[in-house]
């Protein structure tokens, strides 16, 4: 609580409630983890439930689902980018990097909602069967935190544009971070065992 | 108004929508009697509000606090009228059954009666007593200033009352869940369950989980980082040990209800196949997803009664707590274990024998660490100097009547005869003899002990004792006969009964038992209405000869609580600095203390969450987004407007402290 900074320690470290908040924010990711681990249990459990609607084989398609891999997985490695130039205190750069961050961000969400317009389309909704009722709510779970990180995004931008970088605004752009590396790390797991394990069944 | 999105098809949602004649529950006199009750007290709370001229008063001093302690106070303020709440639903179903063929209430009234019984008294009774608790304890026994993030304490609790709220409109307006706390699927789904009553289940229960999630987050980081100098992790009291493990469990096993929440709310609004029966969907799943989250859930609220009696014991025994580590240990094996016992609670649903072996086994190997605990405890009263307080009292009984619920645990955690006890009047009196004894004793123990703190002044001690009294020969008397109606056959859930079943007799005396048990709660009301004038007033701050740092602080608690953040040297610090004499603090040492403000937020956010639900309840889609956007405006407004704090100037602190202990040195 107190207003002392360690200026020994990285910008987005320096003030003590800064360090409480960060140390928080991991306890929360882990909690986001149990959360995803029972979507994923979920969709587990259902993904063989097709009702006699349509299975992975007849919906999943490489092209789309790589797209949106390629944008999401580089999106975290400017997200990367950006936090190093805060540690470099370079704003400009930083700026920079963390609005392409939330340009591909918003580039994986316009594919993944084309990607449901189509199964849709092809008559497959949430309510078609257990496996799409599962498929829709674990990567709509998972789409909602992307967007939600993006507005959050937004929000932290302009405090940075208004107020420039302390330990304040660091610490909160140090937080997005991890939160966009997690959703990153979750999409993983939803590539290679929904999608990639749909596709060789 | 219907919400379209072309991923969710809104067929189906028609049937979900509002008839407004179907809006406020009809038909039911005790309803009206209650709707009329409750109009004339909200009347009478807004007259005195405003013809004392209040609101301000009501406003900055509670509504926008961020004080741990004010907190825990609002926390345990809505655990007792939540136990009313509760205790008159219990009384209603002994009533029902307290003869055969009784009609006092019929089948779909009772129905809603045992799932809204059993709901509020674990979520809504018991975690905020033990929440409230933990709130005005914890920071001090750690002798902290408060928690790690206070704004996001009073964020908790504002989500749970909306969440509380929401839940407890249910019975006047659109009509209570009907399929039992565990709302098991198929029963809860909406073929079987139409209307609204299961709506406010699924959203009421989310949004007050958000809240104990947050909390859990909250209290985990300040146990971790902001305990005073000196205090390592085998030096904290055991009330705060008990804390620490009740948010690890918390962290991980909530996200499962929250999902197993979503799906549900998913598959009764949106016509989704996780649960149901066509489709492709799987009712037991929700019973797993239940009981996965479920079974910590009784080592959430457990486990921080087991500190509560922990340091009553010591206390009141004038002894270090006997086996300390060995404390420790057992509740992190309890923790451990909590997570893979959850199939026993439906062995009866066929799974294969293995399946049934395993957590046969795991469920037994729980009594191990419990036991330890129990002996423990019998060795710290053991050659100490026992002084019978109220908080005592109840701390001491817990330990026979706990031992009943425990041995009984075992008997249905073999899987094979839990067939025959299965959904029976014994498992009935099993878990009431684990949870009253474990939790509601521990709650009253605690609000005993930590009273003066709170306050300011005692509760009664005689008066506490009768309470006490009635509650131990009425829980009794109300739940030892279920043992034996369980086993001669009757179930649980039925909400009337045939002459000559032999059931009769002990039916009567049971509810004998309830009704001592409701006398019980009145004393205790009347305790402490009595104490607010009468009641002996505390000027020391340490009453009890307590030994854990919350005693150091002078009563009223200053909102800094410590001027000097104290030393903890040893276990039981503040025992071992009046051994030792030492000064708590030096005058010299004061400095200028950092404060947080008082914020609106929570309270707003509160009621965006209360708003967004009763929307979603009714699948009124409009009220739920504009609920949504409150919420999401009041995290973007924090995040602009972070909060700078104010300092208390080291003049203000030396007066408040010469006020309250004389002169500082």
């Amino acid at each position: 609580m107190s207003d002392h900074l360690d200026t020994s320690l990285p910008l987005e470290y320096q003030s003590e409630q800064s360090r409480l908040n960060i140390f928080g924010f991991w306890i929360f990711l882990g909690a986001e983890i149990a959360l995803f681990a029972t979507l994923f249990a979920t969709y587990f459990v259902l993904s063989g439930m097709t009702a006699g609607g349509p299975s992975q084989l007849d919906l999943f398609k490489e092209k789309d689902v790589m797209i949106e891999t390629i944008l999401l997985l580089v999106s975290s490695f400017t997200c990367g980018l950006a936090i190093f130039s805060m540690r470099n205190h370079n704003k400009n750069a930083m700026l920079a990097w963390f609005i392409i961050t939330l340009l591909l961000g918003a580039g994986f969400i316009y594919f993944e909602l084309h990607e449901f317009i189509d199964y849709v389309h092809e008559g497959a909704t949430m309510q078609t069967s257990a496996f799409l009722s599962g498929f829709f709510v674990l990567l709509g779970t998972h789409g909602a935190h992307v967007t939600l990180g993006i507005l959050w995004g937004i929000l932290l931008i302009i405090q940075v544009v208004r107020n420039g970088l302390n330990p304040v605004t660091s610490r909160k752009f140090f937080i997005i971070s991890l939160y966009w590396h997690f959703l990153d790390v979750v999409w993983i797991f939803i590539f290679t065992f929904v999608y990639l394990g749909g596709l060789i069944q | 108004m219907i919400w379209t999105c072309p991923i969710i098809n809104t067929k189906g949602w028609e049937e979900n929508r509002l008839k407004l004649d179907e809006f406020f529950v009809t038909g039911e006199p005790i309803i009206y009697v209650t709707e009329a009750g409750i109009a004339l007290a909200m009347i009478g709370i807004l007259f005195y509000l405003t013809y004392f001229k209040k609101w301000k008063w009501l406003w900055n001093n509670w509504l926008t606090t961020v004080d741990h302690k004010k907190i825990g106070v609002m926390y345990i303020l809505v655990a007792v009228l939540m136990l009313f709440r509760g205790g008159v639903d219990a009384l209603m179903m002994r009533a029902q059954l307290t003869a055969p063929n009784l009609k006092l209430l019929d089948a779909n009234h009772y129905d809603g009666i045992f799932t809204t019984h059993g709901t509020i008294m674990i979520l809504f009774m018991a975690m905020p007593f033990l929440m409230g608790l933990i709130n005005i304890a914890v920071p001090l026994q750690i002798g902290a200033r408060d928690v790690a993030y206070p704004m996001l304490n009073a964020f908790s609790f504002w989500t749970f009352a909306a969440g509380c709220a929401l839940f407890n409109i249910s019975f006047i307006i659109g009509g209570s869940p009907t399929a039992g706390w565990t709302s098991y699927f198929p029963l809860a789904g909406t073929e079987f369950s139409p209307g609204v009553g299961n709506n406010y289940y699924a959203v009421a229960l989310q949004i007050a989980g958000i809240g104990t999630l947050i909390t859990g987050i909250n209290f985990l980081v300040t146990i971790l980082k902001m305990r005073t100098k000196g205090m390592t992790m085998m030096k904290m009291p055991m009330f705060v040990w008990s804390v620490l493990i009740m948010c690890i469990i918390i962290i991980f096993a909530f996200p499962v209800l929250t999902v197993a929440l979503a799906l549900m709310t998913f598959d009764r609004l949106a016509g989704t196949h996780f649960f149901t029966m066509a489709g492709g969907g799987m009712p037991m799943l929700w019973s797993n997803l239940f009981w996965i989250w479920g079974h910590p859930e009784v080592y959430i609220v457990l486990l921080p009664s087991l500190g509560i009696y922990s340091e009553i014991i010591s206390t009141f025994a004038k002894k270090r707590l006997f086996g300390y580590k060995s404390m420790v240990f057992s509740m992190l094996a309890i923790a451990l274990f909590s997570y893979f016992t959850w199939v026993h609670h439906f062995f009866t649903m066929g799974n294969t024998a293995a399946v049934n072996s395993f957590f046969s086994i795991s469920t037994m190997l729980i009594a191990i660490p419990t036991g330890v605990k129990l002996f423990n405890w019998i060795f710290t009263i053991h050659k100490g100097k026992v002084k019978l307080t109220s908080a005592m009292l109840w701390s001491l009984a817990f330990i026979p009547n706990f031992l009943i619920g425990g041995v009984t645990g075992v008997m249905l955690a073999m899987a094979a005869a839990d067939y025959q006890y299965h959904n029976s009047y014994f498992l009935i009196a099993h878990f009431h003899y684990t949870l009253i004894p474990g939790v509601a004793f521990a709650c009253f123990a605690g609000l005993h002990y930590w009273y003066p703190k709170m306050f300011g002044h005692m509760l009664n001690e005689k008066l506490g004792k009768i309470t006490f009294w009635f509650w131990m020969v009425g829980f009794n008397v109300c739940f030892l006969p279920q043992f034996v109606l369980g086993l001669k056959g009757m179930t649980r859930r039925m909400y009337t009964y045939q002459e000559g079943l032999g059931w009769d007799n002990l039916n009567m005396v049971s509810t004998v038992g309830g009704v001592l048990m409701g006398i019980g709660f009145l004393v205790l009301v009347w305790n402490i209405a009595y104490s607010i004038r009468h009641g002996e007033r505390d000027v020391t701050g340490d009453p009890w000869d307590g030994r854990t740092l919350e005693w150091a602080t002078p009563t009223p608690i200053p909102p800094y609580n410590f001027a000097v953040a104290p030393v903890a040297e040893e276990i039981d610090a503040y025992w071992n600095m009046k051994q030792k004499k030492t000064p708590l603090y030096k005058k010299v040492d004061v400095k200028p203390i950092h404060m947080p403000n008082n914020t609106g937020m929570p309270f707003v956010a509160a009621v965006g969450f209360g708003l967004g639900g009763f929307g979603l309840v009714f699948s009124w889609w409009w009220l739920a987004i504009v609920g949504l956007i409150i919420v999401l405006g009041c995290l973007a407004w924090r995040s602009f407007d972070p909060d700078k704090g104010h300092h208390i100037p080291v003049k203000e602190i030396l007066e408040t402290e010469e006020a309250a202990r004389g002169e500082v040195v």
